[in-house]
């Protein structure tokens, strides 16, 4: 229903409209540039003179500086912006190319801005040249761009304007719908009137075994009634019994919403980043948030396109959901540090297996190698995490039936291998025929 | 008999309803009811369930302070600057060059490493390709000093934007990546790397890098000798 494709064209439109206005602007920079070039006539070193290319300079903030320093935040550096209006030319070279050199010099101004950033370490850059520098200035000296809004809220609109029209045909033509029925009733009505008062008449009609007397008297067909009735019964009583106790589909609201389609389709972050401990233990744990914020603390917003199709497709403001991840892990993004106070994040477990089956996460992903998408479902693709698989003893064996074991490489248990494998009368053992059925393998 | 039949059109509406009602209470929100909860429910407190014994009512807790994980060794090195240029010189890989170790290490970086250092080591990683991620230095990087202490060090605390992967690795494997990072950063440079010793080599080695283990580390050397 809410499906629209175009939607987005208007903001794609004025992307590239913006895009292509830069690279025109960048272009005409770049031409008063070599202007300026021609006019001081100093070749190879069009930068000498303290203007830079900011095209250039921002490939190689991103190449070497953005690891650290953002333009108008802090991160582990202070932002950047204007910072050449704000310090020495020729002291900033001398900054960029070894700052310890400069502090251990005894230079007033260099320790009171190591001092001032937590005495972190920059990353001295000798590779860099005067030229490259200024560029990279050039990038940090540009206005900041501000990005105009409307195409968010117009993208809001229009998908929610389609809905409503949608409505609006539906409402109609059960409108429509029920009009005619209305007016075929009355037809009937009055041409039934017509030929009353035109005397015609309808005559009575022969009064017969009424159809539920007849019905009952048979008794054949009552019996075989009686059988289908119980069978149909019989059917749907099974069906409601086997889904008790299965939680297949089951998606709980959780405290902070995290999406694994982002993370582990689009970045393609592996499983086992996160749930590391599913490799070496029977859990596969919830992360604890220091793992998020190995990412997250240089990730405090998402790319606009992220933000504006999490508000459009599935009405979750993302940046609002990393302001909570902040929250609880007590992390202080004007400081960049952690401010001790922290509470718990009460993530609502999905997959759980009742207490007397046991389950091994490492027997699995490590020993068996087996796909977490084997058991979790499509898991890159899922906005809202959700159980797969109906994790139903029958799911569990029938698996076990289907697949083979790998043996290469064990030598220690070759020989039962190859005894199994003899006794069978197969070429690989599956989990099975190596004793993956037997009830005290899960049930103790 | 239409009397009959109005019973009858009530009693079905009114288990329709009821079975309707049944099953709208089944929502996607809320586990399913289960046969016998004693049988489902653990005596014990069950990993991330909710209990009001604990504080924040949540068993998921912060480990007791002074504990130990099993195979923990300490790590004298502190997190400072000087704490990583002592690693840097001081700090050597203990772990025997092996085929198992590289292939395991090459497996963990692909993990844990790969999404920003990418899988050559030259910063390119997926997160680096589109943007989330800027700066990431490549392991060839001119100005920077890459030695296996160094490695150790920051997969041990972070260093700047880079967190600690220290919760999801143990020691072994933050060494077993090493010797890939080591590798990855040798090839990129053009240099030869690390290859696997032989197997009688190994079995004089072992000896000598058990004694030299001893002060270190342990568990290391137990896992040495099972190759």
């Amino acid at each position: 229903m809410q499906k629209v494709n175009f939607t987005k064209i208007p903001s794609i439109l004025s992307v590239l409209a913006l895009a292509f206005m830069l690279t025109f602007s960048t272009t005409i920079q770049a031409q008063a540039d070599s202007a300026n070039e021609a006019a001081q006539t100093e070749a190879a070193t069009p930068a000498a003179d303290g203007v830079g290319d900011p095209a250039v300079g921002k490939s190689l903030f991103n190449a070497n500086c953005a690891a650290c320093h953002k333009l108008d935040k802090k991160a582990t550096g202070p932002a950047l912006r204007g910072v050449a209006q704000k310090y020495d030319r020729e002291w900033l070279y001398a900054w960029i190319k070894d700052s310890q050199a400069l502090i251990a010099s005894g230079d007033a101004q260099a320790i009171e801005v190591f001092e001032a950033n937590n005495k972190s370490v920059m990353q001295s850059f000798p590779a860099l040249s005067n030229g490259d520098i200024d560029n990279i200035l050039a990038y940090t000296s540009e206005e900041k761009v501000v990005v105009v809004p409307p195409t968010g809220a117009g993208e809001i609109a229009a998908s929610s304007g389609s809905g409503v029209s949608n409505n609006i045909i539906l409402g109609a033509l059960t409108g429509v719908f029920l009009l005619l029925i209305v007016m075929l009733v009355l037809v009937s009505k009055t041409l039934k009137k017509i030929a009353t008062a035109n005397g015609v008449d309808y005559g009575e009609k022969p009064k017969g075994t009424p159809i539920w007397k007849s019905f009952v008297e048979n008794q054949f067909l009552l019996l075989v009634t009686a059988v289908l009735l119980l069978l149909t019964a019989a059917y749907f009583m099974y069906g409601f019994f086997m889904q008790v106790g299965v939680d297949q589909g089951y998606a709980p609201v959780q405290p902070i919403h995290y999406s694994h389609r982002i993370h582990a389709g689009a970045n393609e972050i592996d499983c086992n980043y996160c749930h590391s401990s599913a490799r070496k233990s029977k859990h596969s744990g919830i992360p604890s948030l220091n793992v998020c914020m190995n990412c997250h603390k240089n990730i405090a917003e998402v790319s606009e396109d992220t933000q504006a199709e999490g508000l459009n497709e599935y009405g979750v403001d993302y940046n609002k959901e990393i302001k909570k991840l902040y929250k609880a892990v007590g992390w202080d993004e004007t400081t960049q540090g952690y401010t001790g106070e922290s509470e718990p994040v009460k993530w609502v477990r999905i997959h759980n297996l009742p207490d007397f089956a046991y389950f091994n996460h490492s027997q699995h992903v490590t020993v068996g190698g087996i796909a977490c998408q084997k058991c979790h479902g499509p898991v890159e693709e899922m906005e809202i995490m959700e159980q797969f698989s109906p994790l139903t003893m029958g799911w569990c064996i029938n698996c076990h039936r289907e697949t083979n074991v790998n043996v290469s490489g064990n030598e220690y248990y070759e020989q039962i291998h190859e005894a199994l494998a003899k006794k069978y009368g197969v070429e690989q053992v599956t989990a099975a025929q190596m004793g993956g059925l037997e009830c005290g393998k899960c049930h103790y | 008999m239409k009397i009959i039949n109005m019973n009858k059109i009530l009693k079905l509406s009114f288990t329709l309803i009821g079975f309707l009602a049944v099953v709208s209470c089944a929502s996607d929100g809320k586990p399913n009811y289960q046969y016998m909860n004693n049988m489902y429910e653990p005596v014990g407190y069950e990993t991330y369930g909710e209990a009001d014994i604990f504080p924040g009512g949540q068993e998921a807790m912060l480990p007791a302070e002074g504990s130990i994980p099993r195979g923990w060794q300490p790590y004298d090195y502190p997190n400072t600057t000087d704490g990583l240029n002592l690693a840097k010189t001081d700090l050597k890989n203990p772990l025997l060059v092996t085929e198992e170790s590289l292939a395991e290490g090459a497996k963990l970086y692909t993990i844990y490493c790969a999404v920003c250092h990418g899988d050559k080591g030259d910063g390119k990683g997926i997160l680096v390709q589109r943007e989330k991620f800027l700066g990431i230095p490549s392991y060839a990087d001119p100005g920077r000093v890459i030695t296996d202490g160094g490695v150790y060090h920051v997969q041990m605390y972070g260093i700047n934007s880079m967190g600690s992967y220290a919760s999801q690795t143990n020691e072994l494997e933050r060494w077993q990546i090493t010797q890939h990072v080591m590798n990855l950063k040798a090839t990129l440079k053009g240099e030869p790397i690390m290859k696997p010793a032989k197997v009688d080599e190994i079995d004089n080695a072992l000896m000598m890098t058990a004694s030299d283990l001893s002060e270190t580390n342990h568990s290391l050397e137990v896992v040495g000798q099972k190759h």
